[in-house]
């Protein structure tokens, strides 16, 4: 593995080849805010949150850290004045969605970038779509017994009742994960249970 | 349900992921509709977890996952079929089929979808009945061609 020197933050920071901006700065101790990012997992992608500067070869671009690649040269800011106000409008949105989300990380983010929860009209399905527990079931437990269904705003997780039946209640490994709420698996989990032939959204009837 | 051509399509693609999308529809194609079991079919058969199969067929508007008619109904709301009058057509078409867009009737016969611009504005208010279209509709013709269909 060929190392590879980027700047982070004015920082000279070491990575190897195959790392992402994300993973760089973990290991040099900056820390970059993320949502949907979980070491065992593949990254993803989905929150945005830890949306940073990059420069290469003298142009700027907006990236996701946990998925962007390092690369030779790289010039990486992650807390300008572009950066930090992205960061707010998305935790407004995503908080508008879960505003009592009681997850830790969360509610210290949105105090530290400032982000009003009240901004935009509230929707709250607790669910912000990071996809932690989907993937987690599907990649570190092998059981896909959760998944996400439909698109757009009806995009929604869902327990698949005749896996959840007989893995589930043995796991709850995706519950703790939830950003917002330990609840919000609980309770899909057992409405998924309770009402096995539910409808797929709200376009769809059986 | 036409169980031995579900079965024969199944065959055809059995131990192949990647083909899940046709083997959806050509399901739908015969069927009209995907029911539960049929996907749990499908999710062993082509050895696709059953999360990806669910995720798929309700992430396209091609998949039905709740019974269809034998005959899809399709008016075209899109501005050019607005203008020349497709809600009163739609309005007939309710009023004939006692069904409203989204819907399937008890007998089986019909669902009824509004949809949005086909792409022949010319031929506006535009209905597609099984496949076939009927331009230039007007809410008293439409009892005729749906006549045609039992």
């Amino acid at each position: 593995m060929s190392e590879i020197i980027i700047q982070i933050d004015g920082r000279e920071v070491a990575a190897e080849e195959g790392m992402t901006v994300l993973n760089a700065a973990q290991k040099a101790g900056i820390s970059i805010p993320t949502l949907c990012y979980l070491e065992t997992l593949e990254p993803y992608g989905a929150c945005r949150l830890c949306t940073v500067e990059v420069e290469v070869r003298g142009r700027t671009n907006l990236v996701a850290a946990c998925l962007y690649p390092v690369e030779k040269d790289l010039i990486v800011r992650t807390r300008t004045e572009k950066v930090d106000r992205i960061r707010k409008v998305i935790l407004e949105l995503l908080l508008a969605h879960a505003p009592e989300a009681r997850g830790l990380k969360m509610q210290e983010y949105a105090e530290e970038y400032g982000a009003d929860k009240n901004r935009y009209e509230k929707e709250p399905s607790f669910c912000i779509q990071c996809g932690l527990c989907v993937r987690y079931c599907a990649e570190v437990k092998k059981k896909n017994a959760i998944c996400f269904v439909n698109k757009g705003p009806s995009r929604e997780i869902q327990f698949i009742p005749e896996i959840a039946s007989k893995e589930c209640w043995n796991c709850t490994e995706c519950f703790p994960l939830c950003p917002t709420e330990y609840l919000q698996g609980l309770f899909v989990l057992t409405k998924a249970l309770a009402f096995p032939s539910a409808p797929m959204g709200p376009s769809v009837e059986e | 349900m036409n169980n031995e051509k579900i079965e024969q399509i199944l065959n055809e693609h059995q131990g192949q992921p990647g083909a899940l999308i046709k083997v959806l529809m050509e399901i739908q194609e015969e069927n009209h509709w995907l029911p539960r079991e049929v996907l749990v079919q499908v999710s062993e058969k082509l050895e696709v977890p059953l999360s990806r199969v669910l995720r798929i067929a309700t992430i396209y508007k091609t998949f039905s996952l709740t019974p269809k008619g034998r005959y899809q109904v399709n008016i075209c709301t899109g501005t050019a079929c607005q203008v020349r009058g497709a809600q009163q057509v739609l309005e007939e078409v309710q009023k004939l089929t006692g069904i409203k867009p989204g819907e399937t009737g008890p007998d089986m016969k019909f669902s009824l979808e509004t949809v949005n611009c086909q792409g022949c504005c010319s031929l506006g208010p535009l209905v597609e009945i099984d496949g076939k279209t009927h331009g230039k509709t007007a809410p008293a013709e439409i009892a005729d061609a749906l006549k045609k269909y039992e």
